[in-house]
């Protein structure tokens, strides 16, 4: 399939999208954050969401995860239509997120982290093993490697920490997870771990948005690309039909309708 | 090949070396944990010191007093423990504990309230306190430090208006609250509790290790729980045996029992409650425990409220062990001491990591150094120098650790 540009997103992907967001629209007071965006995610599909600084990524990361609502726009959530005006509707929903900073707590064991603030009882004090057990399940699901899930997550690698964080995420089995820039910050090695894992995600038929700044990393691992600028879409691409100069074009404003930047779009 | 069980060695390229021998505790220390053996060692260090240098220091009536004029400081302690946990600091606990001795010989002496009803009152006044502090710090956003400061003032003050002109007040000796810290637990019994403990810590830990092989996890074997439980053994044997030795009135002193088992529950609480990892989520990471669901502000209240609570018990054993109150009671050192202890046994004053026992050993090396220094006639001057001494050792271990965990983690 050839690259579409400003298309709407629901009609480039193939099978029924799990999530699909249209016409998204976000202000920070005088700043237009998001102006008519569209994005929509498969289950078992990696769509790669990229652009500059500033050209609205994390902005809309926010929208979906509930922390920053949209001001408007349309979210469909398995062909209906809902509202995430929470954290927590996301959640519900089955939308996790792992943010940048991941938000483990450096003093705890990779369990403790695992279940922090939803931490299995029994008689009134923490179930341990049943913790333990399934966090173990999970992370051989994940074909990971961790030298014990006892030592204080201070103790792990980057990219085991990384791990840590997205194995949380999926504790509450959802269906579409959000990765913000997860390779940001790791070494060869790792990087290709986490991708990894993120190709295991995606063979569980889990929907996968990644933030990525790190092209190599998004061709890697992206079914589809699609392309933020200034808070608009600039541009979508599948994976295997596209080439790297062209998605840096549409980054950049390069060539394409919307390179008459007007200023909007900065945080 | 993944599973890697807890007495397994973890990669050997990170073994620093030095001691490549205990792969376990190698790989707590990377993460931050001391654990306790530093003060064990600290405390048998002392022994061996003060002994040869004083023959009067082992023996069971010294080591019995001792161990009550550490049983009030130390129950401040447990409630340092846990504002430390959080990473804060509350520096009213000492006069918290005047007040509330105050309260308590107001209300039982002057007023002729029953006293379990007086010290009742004293440890919920306390609690208020603790809780009002705690709002105005996790609520209104004033630092910790300066709420409790204020705290530190205020409560003197209210202390000195409370006890009156005379600013003495003495219990009787054969009251109720002095009794408290002169009543010992029949030898015999001391021995039945001695047997229950070990046999209670031995079953856990087996109904444990059944339970975790059950569920196929990976299980240390026999050995570790059996040398733990052969070490409880013996050193709660040689405890009582002191006690028990003491010429008149032996047995387990009841404030040092009430201490302990203050240290013992809180322990359970932070290790095996939700309560508990929520206050070392709080004090780990207070954004990650927000993001997810704990409700940081009333895990933040609550604490400081635990700690006015047990600043006011601490105050209590107090009066019974000095028999009276006096303007100056939890004055002077009490502060200091009860957040010497604990940093010296080993919690560290970052956030996040320490346990319950180290008010009790931290409160144990203060004591015996104290107590030694008292048996050689060391004036004060030295013995605050020592001391300080030997908290600002604690406090550089805890920095170099804290430093370590910090490269040791993901860079940033």
């Amino acid at each position: 399939m050839p690259a579409v540009r400003h298309g709407k997103a629901g009609e480039t992907v193939t099978g029924t999208p799990v999530l699909a967001l249209r016409g998204v629209s976000k202000r920070y007071g005088a700043v237009q954050a998001l102006s008519d965006v569209a994005l929509s995610v498969s289950p078992g599909e990696v769509v790669a969401l990229v652009g500059d600084n500033g050209a609205g990524k994390s902005t809309l990361i926010k929208v979906i995860a509930g922390v920053g609502p949209a001001d408007e726009g349309e979210i469909r959530w398995e062909d209906r239509t809902v509202q995430i005006s929470r954290p927590h509707d996301a959640q519900t929903l089955g939308i996790a997120t792992v943010y940048q900073d991941l938000a483990l707590c450096d003093n705890l064991d990779v369990v403790g982290n695992l279940y922090l603030g939803r931490e299995r009882t029994r008689g009134g004090v923490i179930d341990e093993i049943a913790m333990e057990r399934r966090t173990r399940e999970l992370l051989e699901q994940l074909s990971v490697r961790m030298p014990n899930v006892r030592n204080p997550v201070a103790a792990l690698s980057g990219g085991q920490r990384q791990t840590v964080a997205i194995a949380r995420s999926l504790l509450g089995e959802p269906k579409v997870v959000m990765l913000d820039e997860p390779t940001a910050a790791l070494g060869v090695q790792q990087t290709a771990q986490v991708l990894d894992l993120i190709k295991r995600l995606k063979s569980q038929g889990l929907g996968v948005i990644v933030i990525s700044h790190n092209l190599a990393d998004v061709f890697e691992v992206a079914d589809r690309i699609v392309v933020l600028r200034l808070g608009r879409n600039a541009g979508e691409f599948e994976r295997t039909a596209t080439t790297r100069e062209e998605v840096v074009a549409a980054i950049t404003g390069a060539g394409t309708v919307n390179g008459n930047g007007n200023g909007q779009g900065e945080r | 090949m993944t599973e890697t069980t807890e007495t397994t060695e973890r990669p050997a390229e990170q073994a620093p070396g030095v001691a490549r021998s205990l792969p376990k505790y190698t790989g707590r220390l990377r993460g931050g944990e001391l654990g306790a053996l530093p003060v064990v060692v600290g405390l048998v260090l002392i022994g061996i010191v003060f002994q040869s240098l004083n023959e009067n220091f082992l023996t069971p009536q010294n080591l019995t007093n001792l161990a009550l004029q550490s049983a009030a400081i130390g129950t401040i302690s447990v409630g340092i423990v846990l504002v430390l946990l959080l990473g804060e600091i509350d520096l009213s606990v000492g006069w918290v504990s005047g007040l509330t001795g105050a309260v308590l010989a107001v209300l039982n002496v002057q007023q002729g309230w029953p006293a379990p009803l007086a010290i009742g009152a004293a440890i919920v006044g306390g609690a208020v306190i603790g809780c009002l502090q705690g709002v105005i710090f996790a609520k209104v956003g004033v630092p910790a430090f300066v709420v409790t400061l204020a705290g530190f003032i205020g409560w003197q003050g209210l202390q000195l208006r409370i006890l009156g002109e005379t600013g003495t007040i003495n219990f009787s000796f054969t009251s109720f609250v002095a009794e408290l810290s002169l009543k010992k637990l029949p030898p015999a019994l001391g021995w039945v509790l001695v047997a229950a403990i070990v046999l209670v810590y031995l079953g856990a830990s087996l109904a444990g290790r059944r339970r975790r092989a059950a569920a196929g996890l990976p299980e240390s074997g026999v050995l570790g729980p059996a040398i733990r439980a052969a070490a409880l053994a013996a050193a709660l044997v040689a405890v009582v045996s002191v006690f028990n030795a003491v010429e008149f009135n032996p047995g387990i002193p009841v404030i040092v029992l009430i201490f302990v088992a203050f240290v013992v529950v809180f322990d359970l609480v932070l290790r095996k409650t939700r309560y508990g990892r929520m206050i070392f989520a709080v004090g780990g990471n207070a954004e990650a425990a927000r993001r997810a669901g704990i409700n940081v502000v009333m895990v933040r209240i609550s604490v400081f409220t635990l700690a006015g609570t047990m600043a006011a018990a601490g105050g209590v054993l107090f009066a019974s062990r000095l028999f009276a109150v006096n303007q100056n009671s939890g004055g002077s050192d009490t502060l200091l001491m009860a957040i010497a202890a604990v940093v010296i046994g080993g919690t560290s004053l970052f956030g996040g990591r320490g346990s319950a026992y180290s008010a009790l050993l931290g409160t144990l090396v203060i004591g015996a150094i104290t107590s030694g220094m008292l048996l050689l006639s060391v004036g004060s001057d030295v013995r605050f120098m020592v001391t300080a001494a030997v908290l600002l050792t604690a406090v550089v271990i805890d920095s170099l650790s804290h430093r370590g965990r910090r490269s040791s983690a993901r860079g940033g």
